[in-house]
C-alpha cells in the first residue's frame, strides 16, 4: 500500500502510510485537548485559594505575559509560512521560516522561566498555595510541552539538512507544524482563563 | 489542498485577525466598566475564536481525505473537554459549597 504515490498531493500527503500517521497525529492531539482539559478543570476549582499567599493580581504582569503570547503567536504564524513553503517544494524558504519559529520559542521559554524565578522569588512557588500549585502544574505542562517541542524540531531540522525534502521528512515537518500550532492554541486558553482572568477579579 | 497562491493569504488573515482578538480581549479585560461575569463570557468568547483560526486557517483541519474525521475527531474532544471542565468545576465547586 505505502509504495503507492499519489503526486498530484501535497508530499506529506503522497502514501497511504504518510496519510495514516498525519490521521494518528490529530488523534493525538483530540487526546492532548483532554490532557490540558484536566489541567483547566483543577486550576478552574483551586484556582481562588490561595491560603494566605500571593493573589494572580499581586504576582502577575501583563507586559511579560503579553510578550510570551506575541512570541507563540507569531512563532505559530513562521510555522504556517514553513510549511507553506514547503508545499511550494522551496526547502530554503521553509528552513528558514522553521529556524524563525524556533527561535521564537526558546524566546518564549526563556521570558517563562524568567517569569517562574520571579514567582518563587516573591516567595509564590509551588507548595504556597493550591492556586499556586495548580498554576505551576498546568503552565509547566505546557511549558515542557514547548520544550520539548524545540528538541524535536532541531532533530527534524538535522535530517531535513541531511535528507532533503521527500514525502518521509515533509509528512515529519507537517506533524510537526499541527503540535506547534497545537501549543499555540493551548495557550490561548492560558493566556485568557489564567492571566487575564486573574487580572478582571 | 496544495497551495497554488503564491501569498501563504489565510496565514497572514489568521496572524492578523488572531493579534486582533488578543489585544481586544486585554482591552476588555482592562479598560471595560462591567461585570467580571459579562468580561469573562466576552474572553472566553473571543478565546475561542481565536483557536478555530488557529484550527482551520493554520492547521487546515478540513484538509486531506481524512478532513471530516480529523473535524468529527477535534469535536469530540472539545465535547469531552467543555464536560471535564465546566463538569468539574460545578460538582467541585457546588459540592463543596453544601458543605
Amino acid at each position: 500500500m505505502s509504495a503507492n504515490v499519489n503526486h498530484s498531493l501535497p508530499l506529506e500527503y503522497q502514501t497511504e502510510q504518510n496519510r495514516l500517521n498525519i490521521l494518528g497525529f490529530w488523534i493525538f492531539l483530540g487526546a492532548e485537548i483532554v490532557l490540558f482539559a484536566t489541567l483547566f478543570a483543577v486550576y478552574g476549582v483551586l484556582g481562588h485559594r490561595y491560603a494566605g499567599g500571593p493573589t494572580p493580581s499581586d504576582i502577575f504582569k501583563l507586559n511579560d505575559v503579553l510578550i510570551e503570547t506575541l512570541l507563540l503567536l507569531t512563532s505559530s504564524f513562521t510555522c504556517g509560512l514553513a510549511v507553506f513553503f514547503m508545499r511550494q517544494r522551496d526547502m530554503k524558504k521553509m528552513l528558514v521560516w522553521f529556524i524563525i519559529t524556533l527561535l521564537l520559542g526558546a524566546g518564549f521559554l526563556f521570558m517563562e522561566i524568567r517569569e517562574f524565578i520571579h514567582y518563587v522569588h516573591e516567595g509564590a512557588t509551588m507548595q504556597t498555595s493550591a492556586f499556586l500549585s495548580s498554576f505551576f502544574v498546568l503552565l509547566g505542562t505546557h511549558g515542557a510541552h514547548v520544550t520539548f517541542g524545540i528538541i524535536w524540531a532541531i532533530m527534524l531540522v538535522i535530517q531535513l539538512l541531511q535528507r532533503g525534502l521527500t514525502p518521509v521528512t515533509a509528512r515529519k515537518m507537517f506533524i510537526i507544524s499541527l503540535y506547534w500550532h497545537f501549543l499555540d492554541v493551548v495557550w490561548i486558553f492560558i493566556f485568557t482563563f489564567v492571566y487575564l482572568k486573574g487580572m478582571v477579579a | 489542498m496544495e497551495h497554488k497562491s503564491k501569498y501563504p493569504i489565510s496565514h497572514v488573515v489568521g496572524f492578523l485577525f488572531s493579534l486582533v482578538l488578543t489585544f481586544v480581549a486585554v482591552f476588555v479585560t482592562l479598560k471595560m466598566n462591567v461585570s467580571y461575569t459579562i468580561v469573562m463570557w466576552i474572553i472566553g468568547s473571543l478565546a475561542v475564536i481565536q483557536a478555530g483560526l488557529q484550527l482551520f486557517m493554520f492547521m487546515h483541519v478540513t484538509e486531506g481525505e481524512d478532513g471530516k474525521t480529523n473535524v468529527m475527531n477535534m469535536a469530540y474532544a472539545v465535547f469531552v473537554a467543555i464536560v471535564i471542565v465546566a463538569g468539574s468545576i460545578w460538582v467541585l465547586t457546588s459540592g463543596h459549597a453544601a458543605h
